[in-house]
């Protein structure tokens, strides 16, 4: 029961990204995949979910179902959720209107109380501001919103691109402390984060992305130890 | 002479309610696509065409011909944004241009080899009716295209405030990647809103048959006020193109009695230049809307 990239060869166009990268994540738990800019980890999501990036090789399963070459919207359907990196809300709808999208796929549909209950027990603050214009909140609302947004389709697999970017480090221990909470539900969350020590504190398993491979995979408190790690990400 | 007033008003609502209908198809078109479909005249005019034949091969009534000719312009139009459409959506403007205005060529050139140059016109019962309110004249089949023009765009603004595709299509203006991450499935909702936007223009060439000739460039005609009308309410606003086609329709009323009727054109684009200087993104438009619609 896993969500599993192999050999995965993507990028655009001409231009190759991904050099054939093999990585699991479970059902549940969070995964995180580390790596500096420019190294792939948007790109790997957005294969992911089918978006931008073209696979030439390889394979994405989502429990033995075959999503390589499935159109993005079905992928949403068969369960991935996929929280962009820099908060993609509709700016110029309500906080709700931007939530009742998330439950858009089928298979979110006449569930849509219930998970906006579960939802609002993670982020009470947006129930306060569900009359607002997404493009009005303040960047931390903007990043529970559209972290909100994704749980709505009831996903199997979450994938999350750098939630705590642009945070101040009081919303990002809420925003990890939400993560952990999902995970605890039985989602699958596959955590991409440029901060390193935070990110490894929340994952229990770690895949580095370096010149489109990846150059260290192992459970997470191995790599807090590792010297590659802690010399090039943790700064030690 | 200030005692014909109500009545120019009157007809220039009216007029200008069609005139609305008119722009809708164009506005939300531009709005969802991002394309300005010049071939736009060309879908009123064959809705015009297949009114007229409807009531002159079987004396169907041009308002009962809406709903046969309204679904089956809205089929060819998703079959046209599949193989016209789609292919330009992301190609540079000048492309673009050249496709929808090379469709318009084509489709009056089709008008043209089957149904020739004349000038038609369909007669009902109701064609020189009027009814009579005080001192104001108001002719039936004006009023009845006023009538279902706000009809339709009430029931195009309830569809996109309120239905699950209709909050997906203004949710796929404001940022279609994230639409696509949301399950919805673009291909699919740019057919929906091609088709829906030239099945509006049939809507409108059905309700124009009883009060205008069709002909194979009526469609011209009649599209260049309603570029007008779009850019005055606003660009890609259902709600700007109802009140820009009132604005338009009372203005060239009273300019045409009071000034000229040469002028009531000219005052028309006068207008559109002003909206233009003094506020681009028109009555009803948001500003910025055109580069949000294009993530
Ligand atoms: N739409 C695109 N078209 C062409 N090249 C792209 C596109 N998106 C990303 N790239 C390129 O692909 C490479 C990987 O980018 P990607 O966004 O996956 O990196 P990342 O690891 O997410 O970086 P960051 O931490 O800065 O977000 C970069 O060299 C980038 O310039
Ligand atoms: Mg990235």
């Amino acid at each position: 029961m896993a969500l599993d990239i192999v050999d995965l060869v993507a990028g655009y166009g001409d231009i190759t990204v991904l050099r054939g990268i093999n990585l699991s994540v479970p059902a549940q738990g969070v995964v995180t995949l580390l790596g500096a800019n420019g190294a792939g980890k948007t790109t790997t999501l957005n294969a992911i979910s089918g978006l931008q990036a073209s696979v030439s090789s390889g394979a994405i399963r989502l429990e033995g179902t075959d999503l390589t070459r499935m159109p993005a919207h079905e992928r949403v359907e068969a369960g991935i959720a996929h929280v962009p990196q820099g908060r993609q809300l509709f700016p110029f709808m309500s906080v709700r209107e931007n939530l009742e999208l998330g439950s858009y796929a089928p298979r979110a549909r006449g569930h849509d109380k219930d998970v906006l209950d579960r939802v609002f027990s993670i982020f009470p603050r947006l129930k306060e501001r569900l009359r607002q214009q997404a493009g009005s909140l303040s960047g931390g609302e903007q990043q529970m919103c559209t972290i909100a947004r994704g749980l709505m389709s009831k996903p199997r697999y979450l994938l999350l691109d750098e939630p705590s970017l642009g945070l101040a480090p009081i919303v990002v221990k809420q925003v990890m402390s939400v993560i952990r909470q999902i995970a605890g539900q039985g989602i699958g969350v596959l955590l991409v984060e440029q901060n390193v020590a935070l990110a490894l504190k929340q994952a229990q398993y770690a895949y580095v992305l370096e010149h489109s491979e990846i150059t260290i995979a192992g459970p997470a408190t191995e790599l807090q130890n590792d010297d590659r790690v802690r010399k090039a990400y943790l700064g030690l | 002479m200030l005692d014909i007033l109500p009545q120019l008003l009157v007809s220039g609502l009216l007029i200008g309610g069609v005139y609305g209908l008119l722009s809708i198809g164009l506005t939300l078109i531009f709005g969802m696509l991002r394309i300005v479909n010049f071939a736009q005249g060309e879908f009123i005019m064959f809705a015009m065409f297949g009114a007229f034949w409807l009531h002159a091969l079987w004396g169907i009534d041009p308002y009962l011909s809406i709903f046969i000719i309204t679904p089956v312009v809205f089929g060819l139009g998703q079959l046209i944004e599949r193989v016209v459409i789609k292919p330009i959506l992301h190609a540079p403007h000048a492309m673009q241009i050249f496709a929808t205005f090379g469709l318009s060529v084509v489709l009056q050139n089709l008008a043209l080899t089957f149904w020739g140059p004349d000038y038609r016109s369909v007669q009902t019962s109701y064609t020189s009716q009027s009814f009579i309110v005080g001192n104001v004249a108001i002719s039936a089949t004006s009023l009845y295209a006023f009538l279902v023009a706000f009809l339709m765009a009430g029931a195009l603004m309830a569809f996109l405030q309120f239905s699950r595709d209709g909050k997906a299509l203004r949710a796929m203006v404001q940022n279609r990647y994230a639409a696509s991450l949301m399950g919805v499935n673009t291909d699919r909702l740019n057919r929906l809103a091609f088709g829906a936007g030239v099945a509006y223009a049939a809507v409108a060439g059905c309700i124009l048959t009883p009060i205008y000739y069709t002909y194979p460039t009526a469609g011209v005609d009649l599209i260049i006020t309603a570029f007008v009308v779009v850019v005055l309410g606003g660009l890609g606003s259902v709600a700007g193109a109802m009140v820009g086609g009132l604005i338009i329709g009372v203005t060239q009323t009273l300019t045409g009695f009071f000034i000229s009727v040469e002028l009531k054109d000219v005052i028309a684009l006068v207008l559109f230049i002003l909206i233009l200087l003094i506020r681009p993104q028109g009555l009803l438009g948001r500003a910025g809307m055109e580069e949000v619609g294009t993530k």
